[in-house]
C-alpha cells in the first residue's frame, strides 16, 4: 500500500469513528440479530414435534447462526453506501478531494477502510445471535452445538460476508451517490426485487443458474446456508465462488461510478 | 506560487464560467482575488485546486498541477467550503484531515488554539455558527503549515472582530514568506490585507495589479453639470477624459481638476450649472471595473 493510500484510508477511519453513527449501528445490529435469531430459535425449538420435515437439532443451528447475512445485510451495505453519500449531503467532498486530489486513491481507500467496519458488524451480528439464540436453543432445544466446527465455520463466514458487503455499498454509493436514493435502492432491492427474482428465476428450469448469481444468493452460497436454502430457494454456489461473485459486483460498481459519477467536477 | 494560463471553463455548450483568464500570485504577499457574486472566481480557485477540471488552459501550483505533487495538501492549504459533517467534533474534523498532511494530534490541537477554537474543538459542528464554521475551515487549511493558502471567501460571516483578526493572521502568514491567495466580493473587506489584487467579472480578468495603482485609479475628480449635457459629455470626450453620469444626471469627470474642466467648458462657450471636486472611492473603482458598461445616453447619435 501506498504511503498516501495510506493516509486515506486512515482519513476514511477517522471520518467514521469521528461520528457516533458507527458503533450506535453496531448495537442496533447486535439488538437486531439477537431479536430475530433469537426468535427464529424459539420457533424452531417449540415447534410441535408432529410439524412436517422437523429439522435435525445440528441442522436447526446452523441454519439459525447462517443467518447471520441473510438477516442483517442491510446494515453493513447501508453503511458502506453512507461512505460516499454523506459525503456529497454534507458537501465534505471538497475538503476530501482537497487532501487527497487523486479521485481513484480516494475511492480505493473508502472500499478498503469499509472492510473493518464491515466485519465489526459482522461480529456484532454474530454476537447478537450468539447470545440470543444459543441459550434458546440449549434450553429449550437440543443444544447450542457453538462447539461444532461446522456451526463456527459458519459464523466465521457470514463476518466474512457482512464485511463484503460494507465494501459493496461503498461500490454502490460511489454510483448512487444521493443518499437517499442509495437507502432505497438498497432496501428496494434486497427487500423486494431479489426475493422477488430468486424465487421467480429458480422456478424456471434453466434460469435458476442466473438467481445463483445474484448478489443475495452468492453470499449465502459464502456462508452455505440460509433461510431461503430451506424454502427451496434453490441450490447455491460453491463459497469460493460466492465470494468472487460479491466481489465482482464490488468492482463493476466501483469502477461504473469511477467512471461516471466520481469523474465529474466538484463545484 | 500559483499561476493560471488561459484558464477557461464552460458549463455545458452556453455558458462560460471563466474566459481565458491568466494570471500569478505571488509569494510574500497577500492577494485579493475580487469579483461580484457569480463572476468565476469559485471555479477558478476549484480549477487551480484540481476539484474542476478547466475546459482550456493550465492551472499551475509551482511547477505543476496542484494533483501532480507527491503531498498536495501539504503544498496548498485550502479553505473553499465551510462545510462539515453536523456528527463529527472540530477535532475530530481536523484528525480526518490530519494524515494527508501529517499532522500530529498535538498540531490539530495547536490549530483549533490558533483560530480560537480551542473552547469548542469537542462540541459537534452541527451547532457551530457560520463565523465558527469558517473558523474551522481556515484551521483545516492552516493544518499541514503550508506554504500555499487559497481561501474562498474566508472573512463571510466572520464578526468585525473576526475580519480583524484575519486580516492581522494571513499578514503574518504572508510576511513568512507563505503565498496567500483570498477571494470576496467585498472590496472593502479585504482593501486592508491584500496586497495585490485580480478584479474578475462575468468570468474575465478585467485588473490585475498591486493594490496601490488600483488606489491611484481612485482619486479626485470633477463633477460638472450644465444645461446642455450631451455638449458636455463631447467636451470629455474631446479632451480624452473619463466620465460616469451620475444618478442625477450630472457628469462626473476623471482625471481633470475642476479648474481644467472649467477652461476647456469655457473655450468651448459652454454655460455650466455646477462645477467642484469629487472624490472617487476605491470601491467607485471596484464597481466599475465589474458593473457592466452603463448605457451613455451622451454616445448616442
Amino acid at each position: 500500500m501506498s504511503a498516501r493510500l495510506r493516509a486515506a484510508v486512515l482519513a476514511e477511519v477517522r471520518k467514521t469513528t469521528g461520528g457516533r453513527l458507527w458503533w450506535l449501528l453496531a448495537l442496533g445490529m447486535l439488538g437486531y440479530l439477537a431479536l430475530v435469531g433469537g426468535a427464529l430459535a424459539a420457533s424452531i425449538a417449540l415447534a410441535p414435534e408432529t410439524s412436517a420435515a422437523p429439522l435435525a437439532p445440528r441442522d436447526a443451528a446452523l441454519t439459525i447462526y447462517g443467518s447471520l447475512n441473510a438477516l442483517g445485510y442491510v446494515f453493513p451495505l447501508v453503511v458502506g453506501t453512507l461512505s460516499v453519500t454523506s459525503e456529497v449531503r454534507h458537501r465534505t467532498l471538497t475538503q476530501t478531494l482537497l487532501s487527497e486530489p487523486a479521485r481513484g486513491v480516494v475511492l480505493s481507500a473508502k472500499l478498503l477502510a469499509a472492510l473493518p467496519f464491515g466485519l465489526l458488524y459482522g461480529v456484532a451480528g454474530a454476537l447478537g445471535l450468539v447470545l440470543a439464540a444459543g441459550p434458546v436453543l440449549a434450553v429449550a432445544g437440543d443444544g447450542a452445538f457453538l462447539g461444532d466446527g461446522e456451526v463456527l465455520r459458519t459464523l466465521l463466514l457470514g463476518v466474512l460476508v457482512t464485511g463484503l458487503w460494507a465494501v459493496l455499498g461503498v461500490a454502490l454509493g460511489t454510483l448512487v451517490t444521493h443518499q437517499v436514493a442509495a437507502v432505497v435502492v438498497v432496501l428496494g432491492f434486497t427487500q423486494l426485487v431479489e426475493p422477488v427474482a430468486r424465487a421467480a428465476l429458480s422456478a424456471v428450469e434453466g434460469l435458476d443458474v442466473v438467481g445463483r448469481f445474484l448478489p443475495g444468493a452468492a453470499a449465502d452460497a459464502v456462508v452455505g446456508t440460509s433461510v431461503f436454502d430451506q424454502v427451496g430457494g434453490g441450490s447455491l454456489l460453491p463459497v469460493w465462488a460466492g465470494l468472487l461473485v460479491l466481489a465482482a459486483y464490488a468492482v463493476v460498481l466501483a469502477v461504473a461510478g469511477w467512471r461516471t459519477t466520481w469523474a465529474r467536477d466538484v463545484t | 506560487m500559483l499561476r493560471a494560463e488561459g484558464l477557461t471553463k464552460l458549463f455545458g455548450p452556453v455558458i462560460t464560467a471563466v474566459d481565458d483568464v491568466s494570471f500569478t500570485v505571488l509569494p510574500g504577499r497577500v492577494t485579493g482575488f475580487l469579483g461580484p457574486n457569480g463572476s468565476g472566481k469559485t471555479t477558478t480557485l476549484r480549477m487551480l485546486l484540481g476539484l474542476v477540471a478547466p475546459t482550456s488552459g493550465a492551472a499551475l501550483v509551482g511547477d505543476r498541477p496542484y494533483a501532480a505533487h507527491d503531498h498536495p495538501a501539504r503544498v496548498v492549504g485550502a479553505g473553499l467550503e465551510p462545510s462539515f459533517h453536523p456528527g463529527r467534533t472540530a477535532r475530530g474534523h481536523l484528525r480526518a484531515c490530519a494524515p494527508q498532511v501529517g499532522a500530529s494530534d498535538a498540531r490539530v490541537g495547536e490549530v483549533l488554539e490558533q483560530v480560537g477554537l480551542g473552547q469548542a474543538a469537542d462540541r459537534r459542528v452541527g451547532g457551530y455558527s457560520l463565523g465558527m464554521r469558517q473558523r474551522l475551515s481556515l484551521a483545516s487549511a492552516l493544518l499541514g503549515d503550508p506554504p500555499v493558502l487559497v481561501l474562498d471567501e474566508p472573512a463571510n460571516g466572520l464578526d468585525p472582530e473576526g475580519v480583524v483578526w484575519l486580516r492581522t493572521l494571513l499578514r503574518d502568514l504572508a510576511a513568512e514568506g507563505r503565498t496567500v491567495l483570498l477571494s470576496s466580493h467585498v472590496l472593502g473587506e479585504v482593501q486592508s490585507t491584500v496586497d495585490d489584487v485580480l478584479v474578475l467579472s462575468r468570468g474575465r480578468l478585467v485588473h490585475a495589479s498591486p493594490l496601490s495603482e488600483l488606489v491611484a485609479r481612485a482619486g479626485d475628480a470633477t463633477v460638472v453639470d450644465g444645461p446642455d449635457r450631451p455638449a458636455l459629455g463631447g467636451l470629455c470626450a474631446e479632451q480624452g477624459w473619463g466620465r460616469r453620469i451620475e444618478p442625477d444626471g450630472a457628469i462626473v469627470v476623471e482625471g481633470a481638476t475642476p479648474a481644467e474642466v472649467g477652461a476647456a467648458a469655457f473655450a468651448a462657450g459652454l454655460e455650466l450649472h455646477r462645477l467642484g471636486e469629487r472624490g472617487i472611492s476605491l470601491e467607485d473603482v471596484f464597481l466599475r471595473l465589474t458593473q457592466p458598461p452603463a448605457p451613455d445616453p451622451e454616445e448616442a447619435p
